[in-house]
């Protein structure tokens, strides 16, 4: 039998399932070049640490993560761009899981750009 | 934790149309690239669109593939979900905006649409309860349980303005009020998912797609006015509903969301699955009960109303799906927030099932008093292959037409009466030039006769009558008597019959005859039906100003009425003629037309 604090514990833990499932174009933008080169370089770990981070820090339904092609500069990947609604769009690159917790953690919740990580 | 979810619409349509097939290889090809940790397949139920599937949708992007084929899927897991490479051959087009993909919310098919008994319906794996849950599922049930009286509960629906979408438009807080004010030592709540009407399947995809909602919306009624048990009356037409609504009862008592104390509240509650076995009458509420009770399903004379005697003689609640789909939505939001949309007597929004000749076919949820052109143009898409908008049926067989002059009607329940049809279940079937009136009369009154339970005469006989009349009509035997007689006996059926299903299976020809006379008269003075449907009234000619005498059309008629020498005009011998029409459609050179 389930009590109201028990439905309440399933909504914190299965809401990642359905978060993104609406109208994102208003979301946090998170783009991880997924080439060749860019999966050569270790991008699948690097998408996947953002969709972590991401809910970790309570975003889901504010930040997505996608994928695409080469984004052009191959000795650079993994290569990532994060776009603030109303914001210029970033370019990290060289990027890992554990640099992905600090963009998240610093440019889409504080909206501060990690320069550290820039081209 | 996923990436990315692939929701795949796993309703009744999209089923006839593969979707099975296309969720297997999606499953096959996600293993295959390693992607099984990062990218989730869902089984929704039906998201609308039914003229598009299979469609497939992937988060969190949002883009939109439609009629998805087994073997696409191959290049779309490679492409889209390994490499963020979105196949845009197979999207649906109108998401293209130049090298933009737009979401399919800004489609012309959705934008002007909204959403609230449909809310869940292809966006939750209907078969997980905790998908439910997570959408903010049973968040209604807890308030009502923990922080309502009953009659709060009562007035609150009352004062949303919700009216019953089976067809009635009753109001559905007058309806708990008076079950929750009757006496009895047990009270049933019944859910009416015995959906007739031919076109209709709104309450089939709230019951495939979202199966919760309705459980969640009996329970919050059956704590309204008293109910221990419910029953949900269900078509044994619709198996994949069936099965989603078993196993959600089943995950609901597990999680003690039904049972002997829900929640942990003493409450005791729950839900049987009764299934009709297809007779249409089984919908008028008497008739269902009837039936549930293990009887002949046949109605009975009201009153009594079955808030007072129902179900086993007991006081019984019986709302139909899309009503119980508001429910939770209604309680989450506050009545005020209902009752801001729509219009001053019909608040809210209603389901159209859209069919018959318009491009998008499927389910729109639109705000109660939304211009039925909003519906048919912009949302629709309009007719198919440029042709002019003739009609559009409203309610089925117990419905009218809306002629193309009044296509600025409001879709809401008293502007639709005002113009001799109803709302009624929320089926809407479009017509266009090449519809005849009378034969679609005809289609309905064929349909009430089969479906008549025949328990009183004037339903069981006069429909007979008024079939016969337009079968004469339409075979070019009718007189300007007959349309008389066809309209009186019309008025008498309505007035006589014991049931809705009686009293209301004259208004197709009532409104065809109130707005298309011209074509009735047509067809018995003039013997011609202008719209070339009835067959008995049709001539094909071959113009002999076009006919190269090729040959063509003698080779292809069966019953050989064509003669004629090669490179000479051919004639048809009407006295021969089947009118199969395979002679128009062959001839290369637009020679051939039917009159």
């Amino acid at each position: 039998m389930k009590t109201p604090a028990d439905l309440a514990a399933i909504r914190v833990a299965k809401k990642h399932l359905v978060a993104s499932r609406h109208d994102n174009m208003n979301a946090v933008r998170v783009t991880v070049g997924m080439g060749t080169c860019g999966i050569a370089a270790g991008a699948r770990a690097v998408s996947n640490a953002f969709v972590e981070e991401i809910f970790k820090a309570g975003l889901d339904e504010k930040a997505i993560v996608v994928l695409s092609g080469c984004m052009g500069d191959c000795s650079l990947e993994p290569m990532v761009t994060v776009e603030v609604p109303g914001a210029e769009k970033v370019t990290y690159v060289k990027m890992d899981a554990a640099k992905a917790a600090r963009v998240v953690a610093e440019h889409i919740v504080n909206n501060k750009v990690v320069t550290d990580y820039t081209k | 934790m996923f990436r990315s979810y692939v929701l795949v619409c796993g309703g009744t349509g999209c089923t006839s149309s593969n979707s099975p097939k296309v969720i297997e290889a999606l499953e096959n090809e996600i293993k295959a690239v390693g992607l099984q940790d990062e990218v989730k397949v869902v089984k929704t139920g039906c998201f609308g669109l039914c003229a598009l599937g299979p469609i497939m949708i992937v988060y969190p992007e949002g883009v939109f593939y439609s009629r998805v084929k087994p073997e696409w899927i191959k290049e779309i897991v490679d492409e889209h979900l390994l490499k963020g490479r979105i196949v845009k051959k197979y999207l649906y087009q109108e998401t293209i905006d130049g090298d933009n993909i737009k979401n399919l919310m800004h489609t012309r098919f959705y934008e002007k649409q909204t959403r609230i008994a449909l809310h869940n319906c292809g966006v939750i794996a209907a078969e997980d309860i905790d998908e439910y849950i997570a959408r903010g599922g049973y968040t209604a049930l807890e308030k009502v349980l923990f922080h309502m009286q009953p009659q709060e509960v009562i007035e609150v629906v009352k004062a949303s303005g919700l009216r019953g979408r089976g067809g009635a438009g009753f109001s559905t807080g007058m309806k708990w009020q008076f079950t929750a004010s009757a006496e009895g030592d047990v009270k049933y709540v019944c859910c009416n998912a015995d959906e007739g009407d031919p076109g209709a399947f709104m309450d089939r995809s709230v019951l495939e797609g979202d199966p919760h909602c309705v459980i969640e919306a009996m329970t919050i009624a059956a704590y309204a006015i008293g109910g221990s048990q419910g029953y949900v009356y269900v078509r044994a037409e619709y198996p994949i509903a069936v099965q989603r609504l078993r196993i959600a009862l089943a995950q609901a008592r597990e999680y003690g969301l039904l049972g002997d104390n829900i929640m942990g509240t003493g409450f005791k509650f729950d839900i049987e699955i009764r299934l009709g076995a297809g007779a249409f009458v089984c919908g008028e509420e008497t008739a269902l009960m009837t039936s549930i009770e293990g009887n002949r399903g046949e109605p009975r004379p009201r009153p009594p109303f079955p808030a007072n005697k129902g179900l086993f003689a007991k006081p019984t609640l019986l709302n139909n799906v899309e009503t119980y789909a508001n429910i939770t939505q209604i309680i989450n939001n506050g009545a005020e927030w209902f009752a801001s949309m729509g219009t001053e007597k019909s608040k809210g929004t209603k389901v159209f099932a859209l069919g018959g000749k318009v491009v998008n076919t499927g389910l729109v949820e639109i705000p109660m008093g939304t211009p039925l052109r909003t519906v048919i143009e912009e949302i629709g898409g309009g007719c198919p292959n440029g042709k002019k908008f003739k009609a559009a049926q409203t309610g089925g067989p117990s419905g009218g037409c809306i002629p193309a002059s009044l296509i600025d009607t409001p879709l809401d329940y008293e502007s639709m009466a005002a113009i001799g049809s109803i709302v009624g279940s929320g089926g809407l079937i479009v017509m266009d030039e090449d519809n005849c009136m009378v034969d679609i009369a005809k289609f309905f009154l064929d349909f009430t006769v089969d479906e008549s339970c025949g328990k009183c005469a004037p339903c069981r006989i006069g429909t007979k009558r008024i079939y016969e009349m337009l079968e004469k009509i339409t075979s070019g035997n009718g007189t300007l008597e007959d349309i008389d007689k066809l309209e009186e006996l019309c008025y008498q059926v309505k007035s006589a019959s014991l049931c809705a299903l009686g009293q209301t299976a004259p208004n197709p020809v009532l409104s065809t005859l109130n707005y298309f006379r011209d074509e009735y008269i047509a067809h018995v003075v003039d013997k011609k039906c202008p719209a070339g449907v009835c067959k008995s009234l049709l001539q094909y000619v071959i113009d002999p100003e076009k006919c190269k005498g090729c040959t063509a059309c003698a080779r292809q008629c069966p019953v050989g009425a064509i003669s004629g020498t090669v490179k000479q005009p051919h004639v048809i011998d009407s006295s021969k003629c089947i009118k199969c029409g395979a002679c128009m459609a062959t001839c290369k050179f637009g020679a051939i037309s039917k009159k």
